[in-house]
């Protein structure tokens, strides 16, 4: 545990270092929840009838998608990872007594977790203290903020383990990086990055909520805001923990493999 | 000019050398947008119209935008790895060569791979031209062509801002892709969707909405004032200011060297 | 002809420190140094000199350098290359210019050398008649034959590094700058690239401005060095004439048979014995207290030479001597 807490804080004095980057980045996170509300409020103001969320809901989860956006981005990456796989330096790596799908997974979490810490305050102090329709409320009642914290950890991990699925295939596919965009892509509109989930057209609806991806920053958000509740909320917690360990086994048993690939055909 | 040709020859031929690679990025990027194509299909098929816009009209203001910022990319996409080029050093190689250091940026690195985005968003603008339900005069033609055209130019002066700003800080640049990234997502409605003061910033700021929202009204016959087709040109000016800040930013640069 | 007179150049740096508190703290407040890299160099460079210009890493070497390609504007101070101000002319200022930066490439990476050549080429405007003759010549001299079809990414480093000097020279500039020409070539290639480099100062005129950490491409190129410390020019001088003042200690390694007093030769003034060992022995002499041959005389009056040799100090160890003497 001391091993992780130390490489948590590398990360994190790393990140802090570029002060002038993160006050860009809160800069424009805001800039894109305003856009994304914006479009939302033409969007609402036209059709009175017919919405998957009330429109503070709505804006609730911009917020806080905005002010998460590290710990939940799909195409975020750890350059450092990446180069030691394509570089072959990945042999070093395997000589230290550490094992290395817990440490990339854990040197993730820590890189998300060190830019959402320094750039979520601004964001939800602010959006906190907006005007009306477009403000960020509290959550409704307590359950509701346990399960959003809960929540936000198991997906935080789920987005860490699909990650870590996406190194390991860079070990076959060393070059493409175009596909492997398009991949964090759907995975990451799949999550409801773009536009919620309750948008969806129900059939489709219905399936992409029993997707991995809907584990991602899908479930907390809609936990927060109080578009998922009660049963329905100790079901998605139960499928994200499902989802969790799935990922992590999987991308273990593939990672053995690729690093087998690796041993055996030295590099 | 021919100068410019034999870098496009020399470009292509080393991108050539990884053909792989090359088509396999040209699929991503021809499916880069699909995810802001779904949004769209998702939202309108829940809504008909928005602020009297339908789909197929919003998907026509999609795809000029798209494809201005394709052709932006392809050829300015130099400017985009600024950054790079300045802490590497390779900057300095293009200081001590006889021609200017903006030409010399543009031409050093075409990424033809962005085709990709290119050739998606022509799917998008033949269909959208056929089923939006716009009589094509030449006219129009002639403005939808000035769109995607001044477009790019316009998008490339952002460009040149955004490397003219690493002069100063390579730290900070995030906040320019809310105009260059965020230009082409949030560009997938016509500005005025974003309410009047975004609609004003994007006209009088940041002049995207002049290649974007005003000729579009012309074409969807929204408006019959023609001199909304004849903004795209006069956006072009923005490149102008862009040019200033980014020689602004390099006497700076000879000056401390960072 | 170069002439440069009281350039001085200052930067502004970041300062951080270790440990997680300050770079919290660094988060609120920074703090900023300013680094005097120049502070007042002159000198002058007469057209077909061949100059070293070396010193220790951060001594400034780089941003003179850069002042005279016209990257840089420096604080103060002048500097005129062919009649130009640097950064006041630079696009006409660097067609009378080559440079080469050891560790970077010029080249395109995948494609035949002789497209990248043909490029500079046309960013250059150099006329096809006198591009064919300049190839042939380079082609001829450097013996880029065989490489030039190839791409550059599968030349070797000595192989590349002969394409980069000569891609440096298709506009046939009037100076010359190279920067660690040399860095990580083997024997063979170092040795042709010296030769290639005399070859044309010598018939071609190019006034050639070197910066390296190589002494030996010191030794083996100019007849000039400037050593540069603490942004200032701290000598100027002629390499034989600095080799005689630096060389006031030579170097005597003998073989010999019996046995050597060497208490005898420690209590004479000027001479250290430095190594002694089975019949060997390495005897360090002051040359102003003492000549060779009368240490060689005592020595054959108590030993039995068989071997000797006499050396004087290499560039590399003058060098270092330098840095002594000036503290730098």
């Amino acid at each position: 545990m001391k091993v992780y807490l130390s490489v948590f804080k590398i990360r994190f004095s790393a990140v802090i270092q570029y002060r002038a980057a993160a006050l860009a980045g809160i800069a424009t996170q805001f800039a894109w929840g305003f856009l994304e509300i914006f479009a939302f409020r033409t969007i609402y103001s036209g059709n009175e009838s017919g919405f998957p969320m009330p429109f503070s809901q709505l804006s609730s989860y911009i917020w806080l998608q905005q002010a998460f956006l590290a710990l939940f981005m799909t195409w975020f990456y750890d350059r450092d990872i990446l180069d030691a796989i394509s570089s072959g330096n990945i042999s070093y790596e395997l000589s230290r007594p550490l094992d290395l799908y817990g440490r990339w997974f854990f040197q993730t979490a820590a890189n998300r977790v060190a830019r959402a810490l320094l750039r979520c305050a601004p964001i939800l102090v602010v959006a906190f203290f907006l005007p009306g329709p477009f403000r960020l409320s509290l959550p409704e009642n307590g359950v509701q903020a346990l399960g959003f914290l809960v929540s936000l950890a198991l997906g935080l991990g789920v987005v860490v383990a699909f990650g870590m699925l996406i190194y390991t295939l860079t070990f076959y596919t060393l070059s493409s990086t175009g596909l492997w965009a398009v991949f964090a892509m759907l995975a990451d509109f799949m999550s409801g990055s773009v536009i919620p989930l309750p948008f969806f057209p129900s059939g489709i609806r219905k399936i992409a909520e029993l997707l991995p991806f809907a584990s991602m920053q899908n479930l907390p958000l809609r936990i927060y805001v109080g578009n998922i509740a009660g049963s329905d909320m100790l079901i998605g917690l139960v499928l994200q923990c499902f989802w969790l360990l799935s990922l992590v086994i999987f991308g273990r048993l593939i990672m053995r493999r690729a690093l087998t690939k690796v041993t055996v055909h030295g590099g | 000019m021919k100068l410019y040709g034999k870098f496009f020859l020399i470009n292509l031929q080393s991108q050539m050398q990884y053909k792989v690679s090359f088509f396999l990025t040209i699929a991503g990027q021809f499916l880069a947008s699909i995810s802001t194509f779904l949004s769209l299909l998702f939202i309108f098929s829940r809504f008909p119209e928005i602020k009297g816009f339908t789909l197929n009209q919003v998907l026509l203001c999609f795809a000029v935008v798209q494809m201005a910022f394709s052709f932006a990319e392809c050829f300015a996409r130099g400017f985009d790895r600024f950054p790079s080029m300045i802490s590497n050093g390779e900057f300095d190689r293009v200081m001590v060569r006889p021609r200017s250091a903006i030409f010399q940026i543009m031409a050093y690195k075409m990424e033809f791979a962005r085709l990709g985005r290119f050739f998606q968003s022509l799917c998008m603008l033949i269909y959208a031209m056929i089923a939006c339900g716009v009589f094509w005069s030449l006219s129009k033609l002639a403005v939808l062509f000035l769109m995607i055209i001044c477009g790019s130019i316009i998008i490339t002066g952002l460009f040149l801002v955004y490397a003219g700003l690493t002069f100063f800080t390579v730290e900070g640049l995030e906040f320019m892709n809310i105009l260059t990234d965020g230009g082409r997502e949030f560009g997938r409605y016509p500005f005025s969707v974003y309410g009047k003061e975004v609609l004003k910033f994007l006209t009088y700021v940041v002049p995207l909405a002049l290649y974007q929202y005003y000729p579009l009204m012309y074409l969807l016959g929204k408006s019959d004032k023609i001199l909304y087709g004849f903004l795209p040109p006069i956006g072009t000016l923005f490149i102008l200011p862009c040019f200033a800040f980014w020689r602004f930013g390099l006497h700076r640069y000879k000056s401390t060297g960072s | 002809m170069i002439e440069v007179s009281n350039l001085t150049k200052s930067f502004r740096v970041s300062t951080r420190e270790a440990g997680f508190k300050n770079a919290v703290r660094a988060l609120i407040k920074r703090k900023y140094e300013y680094i005097q890299a120049l502070s007042g160099i002159s000198f002058r460079i007469a057209d077909g000199e061949m100059v070293g210009y070396i010193g220790p890493n951060g001594a400034g070497k780089s941003t003179t350098i850069k002042i005279m390609c016209g990257i840089l504007t420096p604080d103060s101070g002048e500097c005129e290359i062919c009649g130009r101000i640097p950064w006041k002319e630079r696009t006409r200022h660097v067609r009378d210019i080559g440079v080469v930066f050891g560790q970077r490439s010029q080249l395109w990476w995948d494609v035949p050398v002789i497209d990248s050549f043909e490029l500079l080429r046309d960013i250059y405007k150099v006329e096809h008649s006198a591009y064919r003759k300049t190839l042939d010549e380079l082609t001829q001299l450097l013996n880029l034959n065989r490489l030039l079809k190839t791409p550059t990414r599968n030349l070797s480093l000595g192989q590349r590094m002969r394409c980069e000097i000569a891609a440096s020279l298709i506009h046939s500039p009037k100076v010359l700058f190279l920067d660690e020409p040399t860095i990580g070539l083997d024997a063979v290639s170092k040795i042709a690239v010296r030769e290639f480099i005399k070859e044309r100062n010598r018939n071609s005129g190019t006034t050639v401005i070197l910066t390296t950490h190589d002494m030996q491409d010191i030794e083996a190129l100019t007849e000039r060095i400037l050593l540069i410390g603490r942004g200032r020019i701290l000598l100027d001088g002629n390499m034989r004439e600095l080799k005689q003042r630096f060389s006031r200690h030579k170097k005597i390694a003998v073989a010999y048979a019996g046995s050597l007093s060497s208490d005898m030769l420690s209590n004479c003034d000027g001479i250290t014995v430095r190594e002694e060992k089975m019949g060997r022995a390495l005897i360090v002499l002051d040359s102003n207290l003492l000549t060779v041959s009368e240490v060689i005389e005592m020595l054959s009056k108590t030993v039995d030479i068989k071997d000797i040799s006499v050396e004087g100090v290499t560039a590399e160890e003058m060098v270092v001597e330098l840095y002594k003497a000036y503290r730098i």
